[in-house]
């Protein structure tokens, strides 16, 4: 098996845990979609042409309550904010890659696949193969979404309500963030981030989450500029 | 607007986004602070995703036993920190939900 192929399958392997959470998320967004008034064409197609989680959730439930498309727009946009964040932080990796692999890489970078490749570039740095890496984690996430949503349009309503197959998401999210916690400037930012999130959370469009994350950053950026010149002097 | 270009606007919109930063760097000097910055970025992000779905379940903080997430996350929290195994924490976590509903 050359380089490549290896790499790209490490990354299929790290990402197959996140699945277990992304796969019942899909379920219920297909689901939420048919109730919602969107037919089967458009409602899995957006998991393919918009293939951002929160946001598809959020323009289901605004098509039904009939929102102008422009807002549905707007709050797609808005909810995906974060996504430029990941491309801040996920770029100097890939710098040196040719666009045709940049334009291809930029479309899988959603929530679980920036997590599982970030991770992989800050423990074992980059090598030649790495960016395969990222392909192997960000395909199987796209096809986990697409069955997830394929089934969820096909089982419909006959996924009981009851179960709380939603809480499977934080759940991925809480197994990610969780082993990152390691110092305190992080874990500030964490906490910080957090709050916000809670005081801001009646904001319109989800703007609360993005307030929250640049809290968070800049929480922890300053608690870490002030530690390292501590630690210089 | 039709429903087809509403979904194409918003995720063209979500692909720029997600391209911006891919496309621009090396293009452009990006300044020290910004850098190490963004090692900030997965736990603030993340976080600010799940502490209100752990707290705020239907909106309003909830700090009572009878917020079934906020348990089974605090529950998820440990296995996580203890493992750091993601398929664990994500079993453990809605087993432990289910349990929760069932009992409280």
């Amino acid at each position: 098996m050359n380089r490549r192929t290896k790499s790209f399958l490490a990354g299929v392997r790290a990402e197959f845990p996140l699945l277990v959470g992304v796969f019942p998320f899909g379920l219920i967004y297909g689901a939420l979609a048919l109730e919602s008034g969107l037919s089967a064409a458009p409602a899995q197609m957006m998991s393919s042409i918009v293939f951002a989680g929160s946001s598809q959730f959020v323009a289901a439930q605004m098509i039904h309550q009939s929102a102008p498309g422009l807002i549905i727009v707007l709050t797609i946009a808005v909810v995906n904010m974060r996504h430029l964040l990941y491309s801040a932080s996920i770029a100097p990796y890939i710098e040196h890659l040719p666009t045709r692999w940049k334009t291809l890489l930029a479309y899988l970078l959603v929530d679980e696949v920036y997590a599982t490749t970030i991770i992989h570039y800050e423990e074992d740095g980059f090598t030649p193969t790495s960016h395969w890496f990222f392909l192997g984690a960000g395909l199987a996430l796209w096809t986990t979404w697409q069955v997830g949503t394929a089934l969820g349009i096909f089982l419909g309503t006959a996924i009981p309500a009851s179960w709380p197959l939603d809480f499977a998401l934080p759940l991925t999210f809480i197994a990610m963030v969780t082993p990152v916690l390691k110092d305190y400037p992080v874990v500030a930012a964490a906490v910080s981030a957090g709050a916000v999130a809670l005081i801001a959370y009646s904001l319109p469009f989800k703007l609360g989450l993005i307030l929250a994350a640049l809290i968070g950053i800049f929480v922890g950026t300053y608690l870490e500029n002030r530690k390292s010149a501590k630690e210089t002097l | 607007m039709n429903i087809w270009l509403t979904m194409i606007l918003g995720g063209l919109l979500t692909y720029g986004m997600r391209l911006s930063f891919i496309y621009l760097f090396g293009r452009f000097e990006i300044p020290e602070v910004i850098r190490r910055a963004l090692r900030f970025v997965p736990p603030a992000v993340l976080s600010a995703i799940v502490i209100p779905e752990l707290l705020m379940p239907s909106g309003t903080l909830d700090f009572s036993l009878g917020n079934h997430r906020l348990l089974a996350g605090a529950v998820a929290i440990l296995v996580a920190a203890w493992t750091k195994n993601t398929l664990l924490t994500i079993l453990v976590g809605m087993a432990a939900l289910t349990i929760f509903q069932f009992v409280f």
